[in-house]
Parts: C-alpha cells; structure tokens; sequence
C-alpha cells in the first residue's frame, strides 16, 4: 500500500509542500542568510559577519528595552489571565443558573482581531484616564496596563474554557469522596482540583506565554509602542527595525533570528515539561 | 451548611453578571460612540450622545467611504473561506501523505513543519514578502498560498495526530477491493477527517480572518483587509478620525458576533480540541 | 448538513471572485502609477483627478497614498516590486541621496520647463532630478475675530491694538498670557489650539517648529539665510544653539492650551485643527495644506476674512523681520527604472495635471496647491483663506520668510528621536535639557549613518 501512496507523491504530498517552501522554508533559510549580510534592496547583499548582531544591541537600547517590557509583560499577563481564567472556571463549574450565557459571554473576545480590540481598549482606558487630565501616551505604566487588561479581557475566556473541560472531566466521585471525608473547599482545591487538571494549567500556561511574548497587533493598535518606544514589545521593535529605517534591514533580521531563538526555547521547555508529566503519570 | 452554599452560590452569581458587563461594556462603548461626533469621543466616551454629540450614521457613511469597508470585507472573506479550504484540502493529503508513506523524506518534512509552528512571524516576514512579489503573488489570489503555506504546519500536525489513530485495516481493503489511492482518500479517509476538520477549520479561519501583518506587507498597499483597512484610518500625518473608527470596529467585530452565536458549540468545541493537540 | 455547507461555500467563492476582475490587465498604453505623499487629499485623485485624466488621455493612471508617516517605507518596498511607481516624491536633498539611483534626468523635459525659477529644482550628478510641485507656507494660524474680541477688551494689558501688531516673541507672550488670563471672557477653552503628540501627529513641532532655531544656526554657520539648508544637509553635527529659544515658544503653546499637558499624547493634528475652527482656540500653528481641516469641519465658526498668520516668533534677533516659514518638501521624481513609455505618459500627466485647463482647475480648487509652474497666472493660484495669506506674505517686501531647512535633518529617525524626547519633556519624564541634547546626539549618529 505504501508503495501505491509514494507514486502519487505529485497529487498529495506537492501542492501543501510549494507553499510551504514558498512561504515558509526559503524565506526562513533566505532570512538567516541575511541576518549576516548588509542590504537595502535583497539583491545587493554583502557579507558583514556578525555586525548585524553586534548592532542589534549597540546601537540603540529600544531592544533591550523591548526585551525587558515583553519580558515583564509576558510574566504579569500569564500569571492574571490563569488565575482568573481558573477562577472563573471554578464558578462555571457549579451549577449556577445561567453557566451556559456567561461561557458565552466570556469566551467572545477571544474572537476579536488584534487590531480591533486595541482601538477599543485604546478608546476605553483614555476615557478614563481623561478624568484625570492625563492620557495613555502620558506614562507608558498607562500602556503597560493597558496591555495587560486587554490581554485579560481577550485570553481570560479561552484558558478558562480549557480549565473548564478540565474540571469537569475530574471523576465526581472523587469530589464525593472528599466531601464525605469532611474536606473543606480549600482542600478539595489544592489536593484533588488542581492536581488533577495539571496537563491544562501546562496547556494554557505555554499558550498564553507564547501569545503574550509573540504580541504585535494589540502593541500597534493600542500605542505603538509610545511614547518614546517604551512600550515597544519586541515584535514591533523588530518590525519598526525593518521598515522605518534605511538601511537596518540586516539589523532586523538579526534581531528577527534571536526572537526565534528565544520563542524555539520556550517551545523546547514546554516540550520537556510535557514529556516529564507524561512519565510521572 | 445548606444555607451557605445556596449564599456563595449567588455570590458566585453576582461576581460572574459583572465580569460579563465588563466584557460587554467596551463593546457597548464602541456602538455608542459611533452614533457621537469624532470630536467628543476622545476626550468623553462614556458620556452618551446627546443633542449637539448625536450625529445619526454620518459616521457609517464617512467610515465606509474612507476604509473602502464594502471590498475589504469582501477581500477578508475571499481569503479567509479559500485559504482555509485550500490549508484542509492540501494538509489534509499532505499529512495522509507523510503519515503512510514513512522514510527519512517525510519525517524530515514532518519535523519542518512542527518547526515552522513555533517560528514567529518577524522572523519571515521580510523575505517572504519579497520573495511573494517576486514571483508575483503578492494579489488575493496569490495570498493564498502564502496562508497555505503559512497554516501548513499546525494543520497537518493535528491531521497527521489523528491520521495516525485510523486503524489501517480500512483503507487497506478498500486498496485491495481495487481502488486506487486517490478514490482511498477520498472516500475512505477524508470522511473520517471530519470532526479534526471543522477544528482546524475554527483555528485557521480565526487566524486568517483576524491577521493583520501578512496581509498588510504582502498586498497592504492595494487591496485592504478589515484590519488593514482599520488600521488605515490612522490616517494622515497621524490623524485619526475616531468617529468613522467607532462605526468601523463595530462593523468588524458585527459578522464575527453573529458567527460566534451562530456556532459556539463547534468554535468553543474546535478551540478546545486545537489547544490540547496543539 | 454537508451540502448546505458546500454550497455555501461555492456560492461564496462565486460571489467574492468577481472583485478580482478587474484587476486584470487589459493590453493598452503604459500605466502610470503614482504614489502619492499627501493623504489629506487622495480622495481628490480617486475621485476626481483620475477619471478626467483618463478621460482626457486614455492613460490609465493609479494613484496610490501611503500611510501617515509610511511614505519612505513604502516606497521602498513598492520601488522593488514586480511594477514600481513611475511617479514617486523625495522631501528635499537628503531624500533625493536615498532615491537618486531611481530617478530620471529631468533637464530635457517639458515639465522642467514649466518650473519658474529652475534653481527650485534638485540636482544631483549634474542632472536635474526632482522638481517641487507645490510651494506651502506655515506660521501660527490665527483667529482674528478672537483677537478683535480680546484687543477690544478695556482692561486688556497691553498696548497694541491689533494682532497684526504683533512682530516679537515678547508681544506675543503678552498678548497670549494675558488672552489666558481672559478665556472665559472671550469664549475660548484656550489660547492655542492642543499640541498634538499622538503617534504620527508631531510632525509640527520636531518638524516645522524646529525648523526656525534650526535655520537660524545653519544661517549663522554659513553665513547667510540662503545657504542655511545646504549646511545643514552637509552637517555632520548639531549644536542646537537656539534650543532656549524653541523652548520659550514651546513652553508658550503648552501653558496656554486648550488640553492639559496630559492628554497632548492622545491630541492628533485633526483635533487641534478641529478646535481652531469651533472657535474653541485662538491660535493654532499649522501651515496653508490644513486649510480643509478647518473649512471642512462641521459647525466650523471661523470666517474666511478671520483666518491670518503670524510667523514664529521665538525671540530671535531681529525677528521683526522675519516672515512665516515658506518652502517645499514636495519634489517629484520619475522612476527610471520604469518602461520608457511610463516615463512618457508619467511626463505626459504631470503636464496635463500642471498646464492644461482642466488640470489646473483641479490643482488649484480641488488640491488647492500653490505651484512654482509659468504655467499658472496671477489669478490661477488656489481661493482658500490660508492659500492667500501665504501668497500675501510672500509678496510682502517688509520681512524675509524662512525658508524650509528641515530638509537637512538626516533621517526620518532623528525627527523620530527629538518628537519622543519632546513628549517626554511634556510629560514631565524629561529635563529640556535632556532634551536637547538627544537632538544633538541623535543629529551626531544619524548624520554618520547617513555617510556624511
């Protein structure tokens, strides 16, 4: 049977593959090679070694800086959005009349564009911050904030469907058991709850990291990365390294290779974390 | 006791009626807003229209007149319903592909596209769009590939995942009651795809529906996408016209609403099944 | 289930396809495609100056208009491709040193000769590359029937008696702190209009309003007013000697606003200019292009006759004399890497656009541009109230305008650089002098990158 398959290698296998190296795999290879070249159009290229990188660093700190804001970010936003997604996971899992209408409710933003949903927020928090004479260019805390919330806002629902799946496939004998033995919501919580939806919590951890660290939409709709560039995630800073200087193509694709070095790590570490729990169970 | 829990109960009641307000409340700001003239709604957005704010649907018209919304709507919708059937039609063979046919070939393609997952846009973005105008596919139709190609790696592996449980015993005897490959897949296998199908449908067409970059760098300049075209408002020297950009956000996030209420049990089901393959 | 869902789909496809119909090339004359710098007003060659072109001609002509702020980079992305512009912009000298490579001699076409005085025109390698298409003038826009209001008030405190009188930084503190002083009286939120900060919107001040201190110290370096923009494009640094001098006038717009320090970061130029016409500030500086953002506001409350400059004072010496800021950053190149017969009808457009009836009709009532061409008479030049006023001060014999030397800022990221320095300094983050000196450091870097 294989053999029959492998002659219709043209039929099945060659149309997804073209666009996979169109799209993907000679930009990907065409991309690393440039990251060690100098060029303003792709074909006048010289070799500059390592200068690239050097550069990234060098000659401006926006990338460590962007580096450290995605950094921060990342972390405040992936710890609020599980916690509250769990919490609310938890209420919905209780039988409260109406459970169906706010899973709903909740889970919509998700479906939102990056873009859309930066305006709005963009909108919403100078409407507030108007009352206090002040807008979200005026400190970029204002930006940092704002991020997070419309992160919350947009992520919250969809982790919280995860956790609620989880839950809800925890045997409801098990619970029953605890009750009887007397445990306390607490208890029940943190011995049988939380073990129990473990592969989730990994699940939605390395999902909102990966979505938190990757963001650009949301960045470049709600500030730019303002005021000065200091809340400019690295995303952005890459694009604007790219696109609004002459001449520091090679620089943004040098710092294009490190963030997919960065990201492949996270991936690798989500990778091993899986495969650990696997054994352990 | 019992009266404690039916207490927390309504507690739990209470605390959920006020996080969906403030889910909904950005929303409900934005339609307001629409309906006020751009001059009051950066500085006042809560305050509701009245007589001197109200401007009727002057902002609908300007808005549809500046972002050209008619054809990026039609442009977004074209990409999205192809692109999402070209990704299931080609991943889905691709992957029966690579699942069947073993070697250092196709477990070499198999790591590629588990790679290209994890690779984060920026990382191609500027060659890809050079090299898609190169070859001259930098259009709406040429687009499409590149979604393909993009939306290759998560497909196939969730495919290939559930590829991999089929029993081979059917489609080995579909072979020798003599059809060939081709009608195997077809008839056999695709049909058993169906459920892995609708979930990758959901993920890709949220992708494609909502991304903004690939669209904006590859043919931004002449045909707009609802984001793209959104993101144009920001529009000369930096000015942006907040009312036409109320009565846009609305118009955008409108067909997504419907199409959420319309099938949130296949889109919360699929985005459920995508997180814990994915 | 299934098949309603394939004939969705089908139906879909269908019904989408035919938006790509026309994008299919039909043999006939070379296109020109021209990317436009000024998106105040791209509606006016969709709507109106591509069709009568076409009409008229027969060459297809697509207009397209970058995004705010995007013109360098879309260009440069647009000039690689497959079918690149034919008709593209540079903003001066350093703009012309980027984009030379792509652009077409220009001596020996009927469009240069068009060009009143030729040394408008930038050369490079002894040929003649860009031609400016439209001269434009800015100052501090003000609103006179705000000022006959506060000159006629009893216990005003000052003595001029009308804002025409104003001819130093010192009056016009005084006359501005004291209209402050009176706002309620005169019905104004503020004196001057919000200086806009939001992303994309201050150009006006790292831009236009820099350009006084900095022309006054390539004037000083070089010797003479005239020469001012070509050391400064040939500065390999910067010393901001006027920066005190930028700060008096700076500070002047932010302590006698209509927005708090605050919200400046959220202000785009449409608010400032929206609060202008709705009478709700007096002054708002801004050049003759926003003519549009205050006759097309609705309940627009300014009348023509009431719509008058006054240059930027900033206690300069010998300020008395000088006029508003005139010049142009709007030079056209044609892409010489486009066919030949692009080239031709590019040419053939600029000419129609610039000299036939119909296209100066359109260039001076519908894109209301003040053009350099022979071509257009006395009474050719565009109706708008700002339009006039630049015209007027041009003319007038009594001062000396400044010209645009902005043009020699080295890169787009320089005036990146000192507008977030800008902003930090309102938001209170800053020192000036902090301030300052990144635009010395930035000038420093960016000129050496730029290979001077």
């Amino acid at each position: 049977m294989e053999k029959s398959i492998r002659r219709y290698f043209a039929l099945f296998a060659l149309p997804g593959l073209i666009c996979f190296f169109i799209s993907f795999v000679i930009p990907f290879i065409w991309g690393l090679v440039l990251s060690f070249c100098s060029f303003t159009t792709i074909t006048d290229v010289t070799f500059t070694g390592l200068d690239n990188y050097i550069k990234a660093f060098t000659i401006d700190n926006y990338f460590t800086n962007a580096f450290v804001f995605t950094l921060l970010f990342t972390i405040v936003s992936v710890i609020l959005i599980n916690v509250i997604a769990f919490a609310f996971a938890l209420l919905l899992t209780r039988n409260i009349p109406g459970t169906n209408a706010f899973r709903t409710i909740i889970f919509m933003p998700n479906l939102i564009g990056g873009i859309v949903l930066g305006w709005i927020w963009n909108v919403i928090i100078n409407g507030i911050l108007a009352a206090f004479q002040m807008n979200i260019m005026s400190d970029t805390k204002f930006g940092f904030w704002g991020l997070v919330i419309l992160m919350l806002w947009q992520n919250a629902g969809y982790m919280m469907v995860i956790y609620i799946a989880a839950i809800q496939n925890i045997p409801q004998d098990e619970l029953e058991a605890a009750a009887i033995d007397g445990a306390n919501g607490w208890i029940t919580l943190t011995r049988i709850i939380i073990p129990s939806v473990m592969p989730s919590i990994t699940i939605c951890l390395f999902l909102t990291l990966t979505n938190c660290f990757k963001l650009y939409d949301q960045n470049l709709a709600l500030t730019a990365g303002n005021p000065n560039h200091g809340t400019e995630m690295l995303a952005m800073n890459i694009f604007n390294t790219f696109y609004s200087r002459v001449g520091f193509e090679g620089v943004g694709q040098a710092k294009a290779v490190i963030f997919t070095i960065v990201v492949a790590l996270i991936a690798l570490l989500q990778l091993a974390v899986t495969r650990k729990k696997e054994e352990a169970l | 006791m019992q009266v404690s829990r039916k207490y927390t109960k309504w507690i739990a009641f209470i605390i959920l009626v006020i996080v969906s307000l403030y889910i909904v409340f950005p929303i409900a700001v934005v339609v307001m807003n629409s309906f006020k003239s751009r001059l009051f709604i950066s500085n006042e957005p809560f305050a509701l229209p009245n007589e001197t704010t109200f401007v009727g649907l002057t902002n609908y018209t300007q808005g549809l007149a500046k972002t050209g919304f008619f054809s990026a709507f039609g442009y977004s919708l074209w990409i999205t319903i192809a692109s999402v059937f070209f990704i299931l039609l080609c991943t889905s063979m691709l992957a029966w592909y690579i699942t069947r046919v073993r070697g250092i070939a196709t477990s070499i393609i198999y790591y590629l596209l588990t790679f290209s997952m994890i690779v984060p846009f920026q990382m191609v973005m500027f060659t890809m769009s050079k090299f898609a105008n190169m070859l001259g596919i930098d259009n709406p139709v040429g687009i499409i590939i590149l979604y393909v190609g993009f939306g290759c790696g998560m497909a196939t592996f969730m495919f290939s995942g559930f590829i991999k449980s089929i029993p081979l015993a059917l489609e080995e005897a579909a072979m020798i009651d003599g059809a060939n490959p081709v009608k195997t897949f077809f008839l056999i296998v695709l049909p058993m795809l169906k459920s892995t199908a609708i979930t990758i449908a959901i993920l890709e067409t949220m992708w494609v529906w909502n991304d903004y970059l690939m669209p904006y760098l590859t043919i931004g300049t002449e045909y707009r996408t609802i984001p793209v075209a959104i993101q144009y408002l920001r529009g000369g020297y930096g000015s942006v016209d907040m009312g036409a950009m109320m009565a846009m956000l609305f118009l955008a996030m409108l067909p997504v609403i419907i199409f959420y209420l319309a099938c949130q049990k296949y889109i919360i089901k699929g985005v459920l099944a995508g997180a814990v393959k994915g | 289930m299934k098949k309603a869902l394939t004939v969705i789909l089908i139906a879909a496809l269908a019904l989408t396809s035919p938006i790509f119909a026309g994008g299919v090339k039909e043999e006939g004359p070379a296109e020109v495609y021209y990317l436009n710098f000024k998106p105040e007003i791209a509606e006016v060659y969709t709507n109106e100056v591509i069709p009568a072109f076409e009409e008229a001609t027969g060459i297809p002509l697509k207009v397209v208009t970058a995004a705010s702020n995007q013109y360098e980079p879309t260009l440069r992305s647009e000039i690689t491709k497959s079918e690149p512009p034919v008709i593209f912009q540079v903003n001066g000298p350093v703009g012309l040193q980027t984009w030379k490579d792509y652009a077409a001699p220009l001596e020996d076409t009927s469009f240069y000769g068009m060009l009143s005085d030729k040394s408008m025109a930038l050369s490079a390698d002894g040929h003649v590359l860009a031609i400016p298409y439209t001269v434009e003038g800015y100052g501090i826009i003000y609103n006179d029937a705000i000022m006959r209001a506060y000159f006629a008030l009893p216990d005003k405190a000052v003595s001029i008696s009308s804002a025409e009188e104003i001819n130093s930084f010192e009056t016009l503190k005084a006359v501005v702190e004291d209209m402050t002083k009176h706002k309620d009286e005169l019905g104004i939120q503020g004196v001057f209009a919000s200086t806009s900060m939001a992303p994309g919107s201050d150009w006006r001040w790292q831009t236009h309003l820099f350009n006084v201190p900095l022309w006054a110290e390539f004037r000083d370096r070089s010797g003479d007013s005239s020469t001012a923009l070509a050391a400064a494009t040939e500065a390999t640094e910067f010393e901001f000697r006027y920066n005190e001098n930028f700060r008096k006038l700076w500070d002047l717009y932010l302590d006698n606003s209509v927005s708090a320090k605050g919200l400046l970061g959220g202000k785009n130029d449409a608010d400032s200019m929206a609060e202008f016409a709705l009478g709700q500030a007096a002054m708002v500086q801004n050049g003759n292009w926003g003519a549009s953002q205050i006759l097309g506001v609705p309940g627009n409350t300014v009348a023509d006759s009431d719509i008058k400059f006054l240059p930027l004072y900033m206690d300069l010496d010998g300020e008395e004399g000088q006029g508003i800021c005139v010049g142009t950053e709007n030079y056209l190149c044609i892409n010489k890497n486009a066919s030949a017969e692009a080239q031709a009808n590019a040419i053939a457009f600029l000419e129609w656009l610039f000299s036939s009836d119909e296209g100066k009709n359109l260039v001076t009532n519908r894109l209301g541009f003040i053009t350099p061409f022979n071509t257009f008479t006395e009474d050719e030049q565009p109706t708008d109230p700002l339009a006039r006023q630049v015209t007027e001060w041009m003319a007038n014999t009594s001062v000396k305008s400044v010209p645009w030397t902005f043009a020699g800022i080295p890169s787009e990221q320089w005036k990146s650089d000192f507008g977030s320095a800008l902003l930090e300094y309102i938001n209170g983050n800053m020192e000036w002098a902090e301030a300052a000196e990144i635009a010395r450091s930035s000038w420093a870097r960016e000129a050496q990158l730029a290979g001077r």
